[in-house]
């Protein structure tokens, strides 16, 4: 299993839970009581010889939805990789630049890759739960990873992390099911609940609707607004529709660099480059 | 950019929903005009016309707001084809409610042809050349994507609000000298409404037309 641990990204780890029990507000503030703010610097990106990112300058807010579109092969899934550090598990892969994740950066020598990636979690295109685990277990897993043994704080850390992704009704009857049971769309949120069950400041999603149902994808959605009252998501997305009924600012991004950054209205209706209206009016891309 | 255009359909249809906005505002002029010709002429049949062919820009109305509805639904459009879209619709709907005043002309010249005129018309004539001059320039305006010629409609509906004051004021004086003349000075009265009521659709047409280019909402007028 813990070999496997860089190759399922969306597994991340986590210190000794110490909260209480207690349910407070809503079921995503219930976990988590922090946000992290993003500041990216003149960051570039290299798959060996590939330069893949050429200077990406962007801060994106706490508590906010950001959006990043672009067409196929413009970087925006790598960037979201330089975000948590996830880039540089690619073999020959790197990474130049500064991303500061609350004023730190999270490139310093002394970073552990892997608290960052517990700080920053992610959600992939395809839901990934680990396919032998059970419902509860696939949530649990990170806690367990992390030394967690008991099983109230497991149980009731489960429970919040799944109602935090707005699947806990859905589930409550059937914890010790397997989680590939589970429809695409459930399994999504159960991969988001997951995420959420270590506690993280910002939550990056790569393409988080793809593989789903309208309604599906309409549900992660409002989850993600929901979501972005506590925490800081960035999102990834080629459908443009997605980008602007869920985020609050969206980038665009072409050939590896940042073409326009700005509210998700004005960008919609009033893009500033002509690259962007191109692209966002379906001229070229 | 690719030389291939991937939305070559959609913005076929665009240009044709322009064109038919220009139809339809071009529509909506000729009845206004036939309107006050029929009531210039005293003519009851062309007042009549006017009133049934109103039905002929309600029909357009309804037809291209159906295309864009469906444009929209289908088509997902963002920034300026969205800005374009919108605006098609709220164009359509101001040129609409301006064949109505032309309706409305005719119903009130039909009303008062029986009777004689108060007074020769001079400033109901002026006002409709100015108003057609305003319509002439918002569809040039909205074709040419031109912001300077759509501004200059706001002074120009101002000139019409002044003028159609001053008709009032003149036709207030008529019923206080001649009571008998009320029901007749409140048609023109009425007429005159109608025709600054076009201009204000006219306003509205020239602001959409900045919106459509620029994406700023304003008024033009103050």
């Amino acid at each position: 299993m813990r070999d496997s641990l860089h190759t399922r990204p969306n597994f991340t780890f986590v210190e000794p839970v110490t909260q209480s029990g207690q349910h407070a507000g809503r079921a995503a503030a219930a976990l988590i009581d922090h946000a992290g703010a993003l500041e990216a610097a003149d960051v570039h990106a290299w798959f060996d010889r590939l330069h893949a990112l050429r200077g990406i300058t962007l801060s994106i807010p706490v508590r906010h939805v950001t959006a990043i579109i672009g067409p196929s092969g413009c970087g925006k899934s790598t960037f979201l990789r330089t975000l948590n550090r996830m880039h540089e598990l690619v073999p020959g892969a790197r990474v130049s630049g500064r991303v500061a994740l609350d004023g730190e950066d999270i490139y310093a020598p002394a970073v552990d890759p892997v608290l960052i990636r517990r700080r920053v979690g992610m959600v992939f295109q395809k839901p990934n739960p680990f396919p032998t685990m059970s419902v509860h277990d696939n949530v649990a897993a990170g806690l367990r990873l992390a030394g967690i043994r008991d099983r109230t704080i497991l149980d009731e850390t489960v429970e919040r992390s799944l109602e935090a992704a707005v699947l806990w009704d859905e589930v409550k009857d059937r914890l010790d099911k397997p989680g590939t049971s589970l429809s695409g769309g459930q399994q999504q949120r159960l991969c988001i609940a997951r995420a959420l069950a270590v506690s993280p400041e910002v939550l990056l999603m790569d393409e988080p609707c793809s593989a789903l149902d309208p309604a599906s994808t309409l549900r992660i959605e409002e989850l993600a607004r929901e979501l972005a009252k506590d925490i800081t998501i960035v999102i990834v997305t080629h459908n443009m529709q997605q980008a602007a009924r869920v985020s609050d600012s969206t980038a665009f991004m072409l050939d590896g660099a940042v073409v326009e950054y700005g509210p998700t209205n004005a960008l919609f209706t009033r893009p500033h480059d002509p690259r962007t209206e191109d692209y966002i009016t379906g001229r070229f891309g | 950019m690719s030389t291939i255009h991937p939305r070559e359909s959609f913005e076929q249809a665009l240009r044709d929903l322009e064109a038919d906005i220009v139809r339809m505002g071009t529509m909506a002029g000729e009845l206004i005009h036939r309107a006050v010709e029929a009531l210039q002429a005293r003519d009851a049949v062309e007042a009549d016309a006017v009133v049934a062919d109103d039905a002929r820009v309600d029909a357009l109305h309804l037809e291209i707001e159906q295309r864009v509805i469906a444009l929209l639904a289908t088509q997902q459009p963002m920034a300026r084809d969205l800005r374009e879209l919108t605006s098609i619709l709220a164009i359509s709907i101001d040129l609409e409610r301006m064949a109505d005043h032309a309706e409305g002309i005719g119903k009130a010249t039909k009303r008062m042809i029986k009777e004689p005129l108060l007074k020769p018309l001079v400033d109901i004539p002026h006002v409709e050349q100015i108003v057609q001059g305003m319509l002439t320039d918002v569809l040039d305006a909205f074709v040419r994507r031109d912001v300077a010629l759509a501004e200059s409609l706001g002074p120009r509906d101002d000139t019409v609000d002044a003028l159609r004051s001053q008709v009032f004021r003149e036709l207030l004086a008529h019923m206080v000298d001649d009571p008998q003349s009320t029901s007749r000075a409140l048609e023109l009265i009425l007429i005159a409404q109608h025709l600054e009521r076009a201009a204000d659709h006219i306003t509205n047409v020239a602001e959409r037309v900045i919106y459509l280019v620029t994406g700023e909402m304003r008024e033009i007028n103050v």
